[in-house]
């Protein structure tokens, strides 16, 4: 993936562009530059199928809501959501906060690294379908371990489920988000623990 | 106005200060990194910790917290100690240990804080972070290992420079202070990121590994590489200047100095002239004192006083232009001009060629209109202070010249002379902010006036100013801004009489004394024009002589210059003139005896009476009284004003002057300017 050497937001981002700004009063436009940085990170990924902001994409977002390019590259270098390198198709963001670790994450950011020959964390896999990221708590710590694929949260992790998983997505399956061992959302492994009878009154 | 009691003294402080401005108050000194009294407070270094009682029980940042009637500040308690230390420890965690090689030591706030509040020992054992080197040019050399972030030049760079550039990218570990995208610096104020640097981060480039500032003689001067004026400190070691910083001068500079006074210094060491030199046979030659004299006398043999004329420099002092106005009166001739680029300066009364308003009386106006001037690059430190009064809100601007970002927002009206018209009978939408306006001003530029209806120019934009209210008897806010340090001072003197430059030119004289003049053509000399060059700088003017006589670079003598406000200021010799070279108002003494009559001073002290004499405004120093205007006569008009496009007045901000012209560290700025390194150039220059 080289770096491109110009961007501007198509329709279907434009429209989503107004919107945003349209949310903030007149002259505070500059608070609308996490928003337009993910409609134009989106907007790559949808064209390219690496969802990543090269520095035009910066660029223009500062032209765009009327501020330095360097204001923005501060925003877009502060958040971990915003990739400013090429990514794959698919990045692929292990959770190793304490909860996850606890549950395994180990097992899982190795079973990634197994299944994609990535070596270390960052690195984009060599047919450029996998990026793998450390992240930190997603928020998911009740179906931990989480592994996170794009905007897709797939839990209750495990090796054998990793290597289905992305067996799949390189198909071009789209597999159902959310826990992977069949449990309703977060609700007990192997099914209910309490109120397993109803009293009688 | 609140109290507060700061160890058990009592100051009152304006309401809105914060606490650190009260402790200063009380003469307690409170250490920072991050605080900087001309940048907004970021309160990011956590240095300035002090204990406020009736508070809750914890430290607090000074500079972010404001004052109350009535507190109580501890500046020297036990947990004010400890929670220094504390602070000082983490910021040493990742900063190296480099002070032996780092060009800050000596002069750096965190070595000497250290020694203050730190510990005395290190008790952290694991690996420091490293950060990458950026490249931000040929001025500003950087360490970022060495690096705070303590966010003052990222603040500098957006406030005072207008030119929002640098940012702090990442975050915690791996924050790091830079411009994100390699590129050099575009402000031609740059160099004060060195000095607002509390650590080694931003170092000079051309001063790395130079000196140490133990080893330096420090001389107080000024500034004469643009006509500003402002106050500077001159570093030497031996015969050498190695670096030039800004002094603090609240009515000129503040503490800012523009780069080209900063850096053109190596300039001062190459292409000099340390030797007279003699045209024999079409070509220059080495010869002594008596021999160059000989050959001006010589030539001066039955040569009637109006076939000889003098020009004066950009670059001049006071004195030496007034020797020389001696010398061309005792040799009969009034053919006197220092307004090398044709300036159409009306000589007459003072008001018609300075910058009336004064720097700091910027701060009071409430709308401004620059005509045919780019005050960025003919006056960074005065387009600063302009940037500060637009940054106070309410400061209408309107630029009349060569389209440019001038770092703040002003509306463009368009680049011809007869916009003018439109301004004064009201057709032009801005005329009406201009009537609206309290205390509105006007910056004419030289490049409104060098230009053949220049004249009428001037006499238009006065007319504009006083159908505008800019000229009450409280206010005067029509200022011509100057380019060249030696202009005022020659007006102010007189060097402006009998024939011009232009009349001089293609044979208009026998002999042309040409006194640092280096900016015009000087093959429009005519060929039967025999030219003395008296100067510092082998450069265009040396290059047509037929006799050079080696004078004296500003850090070489002891000079008066006025600045375009009209402030008289004194700069100060802090390095002898090299070789043979002299002071320029010596080597016109010495001649007038050579011929016969000997000029009436024998020392400095003789000829600055000689100043005052000639105009009482050189009594006058350091001053500056605010004046309002009482006559509304304008200039002469000569002829219309013509439809010919602006023009920018100076091509190179980097390169104006003999100094700057022999300088590689300009000539580096202008090749980084040109041509942009390549991110992997930029990478390799970097480390």
């Amino acid at each position: 993936m080289t770096e491109p050497t110009a961007f501007s937001f198509d329709a279907e981002s434009q429209a989503l562009v107004d919107g945003a700004i349209a949310k903030y009063p007149p002259g505070k436009q500059a608070s609308a530059v996490l928003p337009l940085l993910d409609i134009a990170q989106r907007q790559i990924g949808r064209l390219t199928g690496s969802a990543w902001l090269p520095t035009v994409a910066m660029d223009e977002v500062g032209r765009v809501l009327d501020m330095p390019n360097i204001r923005v590259y501060e925003v877009a270098t502060f958040y971990l959501m915003f990739n400013i390198k090429p990514v794959g198709h698919f990045h692929l963001q292990v959770c190793g906060t304490t909860p996850c670790w606890l549950r395994g994450s180990d097992e899982v950011a190795r079973a990634c690294r197994e299944f994609t020959g990535i070596k270390g964390y960052g690195e984009t896999s060599a047919d450029g379908y996998f990026t793998l990221s450390e992240v930190e708590c997603l928020g998911a710590c009740v179906n931990a371990p989480v592994l996170q694929v794009n905007d897709d949260y797939y839990e209750d992790m495990n090796a054998p489920r990793v290597a289905e998983l992305l067996t799949a997505l390189k198909r071009g399956e789209h597999p159902l988000r959310g826990p992977m061992n069949g449990r309703q959302n977060s609700a007990p492994e192997g099914g209910p623990a309490t109120l397993l009878t109803i009293p009688a009154e | 106005m609140a109290k507060v009691t700061v160890d058990g003294i009592t100051v009152e402080v304006p309401n809105g200060s914060n606490v650190l401005q009260a402790c200063e108050a009380a003469g307690k000194e409170i250490p920072r990194f991050c605080y900087h009294e001309r940048l907004s407070v970021a309160g990011n270094c956590r240095m300035c910790l002090v204990e406020i009682e009736k508070a809750p029980p914890k430290p607090f940042a000074s500079c972010a917290y404001p004052v109350a009637d009535g507190m109580v500040v501890h500046t020297d308690t036990p947990m004010v100690k400890a929670a220094r230390r504390g602070v000082m420890e983490f910021l040493l965690i990742n900063h190296p240990l480099d002070c032996p090689i780092c060009d800050q030591g000596g002069e750096c706030d965190l070595q000497d804080q250290s020694m203050g509040y730190g510990g005395d020992t290190s008790r952290y054992h694991e690996n420091k972070r490293a950060v990458t080197n950026k490249d931000l040019g040929p001025l500003v050399k950087t360490v970022m290992t060495r690096c705070i972030h303590c966010t003052r030049c990222i603040r500098f760079s957006t406030e005072i420079a207008g030119v929002p550039e640098m940012g702090a990218t990442a975050r915690g570990e791996s924050m790091e202070v830079g411009t994100y995208i390699s590129k050099a610096l575009s402000s031609e104020l740059s160099g004060n990121l060195i000095d607002i640097c509390p650590v080694g981060a931003l170092t000079s480039k051309p001063y790395a590994f130079v000196a140490r500032p133990w080893e330096l003689k420090k001389t107080d001067s000024v500034d004469v590489l643009d006509a500003v004026g402002a106050a500077i400190r001159v570093d030497t070691r031996g015969s050498e200047v190695l670096r030039v910083l800004p002094r603090i001068n609240e009515d000129v500079n503040e503490e800012w100095l523009a780069d080209k006074s900063r850096f053109a210094l190596d300039g001062l060491k190459r292409r000099r002239l340390d030797t007279p030199w003699v045209k024999r046979e079409g070509k220059l030659a080495r010869t002594t004192w008596p021999e160059a004299f000989a050959a001006i006398e010589a030539k001066l043999t039955g040569l009637s006083g109006d076939r000889i004329g003098a020009v004066a420099g950009n670059l001049c002092d006071a004195e030496s232009m007034l020797a020389l106005k001696h010398v061309m009166a005792a040799l009969g001739s009034t053919n006197l001009d220092c307004r090398q680029d044709g300036a159409a300066l009306d000589p007459s009364r003072r008001e018609f060629f300075t910058f009336n308003t004064s720097i700091a009386g910027i701060e009071e106006a409430d709308a401004l209109i620059i005509i045919g001037s780019n005050p960025r690059h003919e006056a960074p430190l005065i387009n600063a202070r302009i940037r500060k009064r637009s940054l106070m809100g309410a400061f209408p601007i309107a630029h009349i010249g060569v389209a440019a970002d001038l770092t703040y927002r002003h509306q463009y009206l368009g680049g011809t002379p007869q916009l003018l018209a439109g301004l004064r009978d009201g057709s032009n939408a801005f005329a009406s902010v201009l009537r609206g306006a309290k205390k509105p001003m006007m910056i004419v530029g030289q490049g409104a006036l060098a230009r053949p209806d220049g004249a009428a120019i001037l006499a238009a934009c006065w007319a504009l100013a006083a159908e505008t209210g800019m000229l009450t008897p409280d206010w005067n806010g029509f200022n011509v801004l100057q380019t060249a340090a030696g202009r005022v001072a020659g007006l102010e003197l007189g060097f402006a009489t009998g024939k011009t430059l232009a009349q001089m030119l293609g044979g208009g004289v026998d002999l042309l004394w040409l006194l640092g003049a280096d900016e015009f053509d000087a093959a429009a000399i005519g060929p039967n024009t025999f030219v003395v060059y008296q100067g510092h700088h082998g450069d265009r003017g040396a290059a047509r002589a037929d006799v050079i006589l080696p004078g004296a670079a500003y850090t070489e003598k002891n000079g008066t210059y006025i600045s375009t406000e009209g402030r008289v200021q004194r700069g100060a010799l802090a390095v002898f003139p090299p070789g043979e070279a002299k002071e320029d108002w010596k080597i016109l003494r010495a001649f007038s005896a050579l011929i016969g009559k000997p000029l009436p001073y024998d020392n400095l002290e003789a000829l600055r009476m000689c100043l005052v004499q000639e105009n009482p405004l050189f009594d006058r120093l350091d001053i500056l009284p605010h004046f309002g205007c009482s006559d509304t006569t304008g200039p002469v008009s000569v002829g219309a004003v013509g439809d010919a496009l602006f023009e920018p007045a100076i091509e190179n901000y980097y390169m104006t002057d003999p100094i700057s012209r022999a300088s590689p560290t300009m000539a580096a700025c202008i090749e980084a300017q040109k041509h942009p390194k390549t991110p992997a150039e930029s990478a390799m220059a970097a480390e």
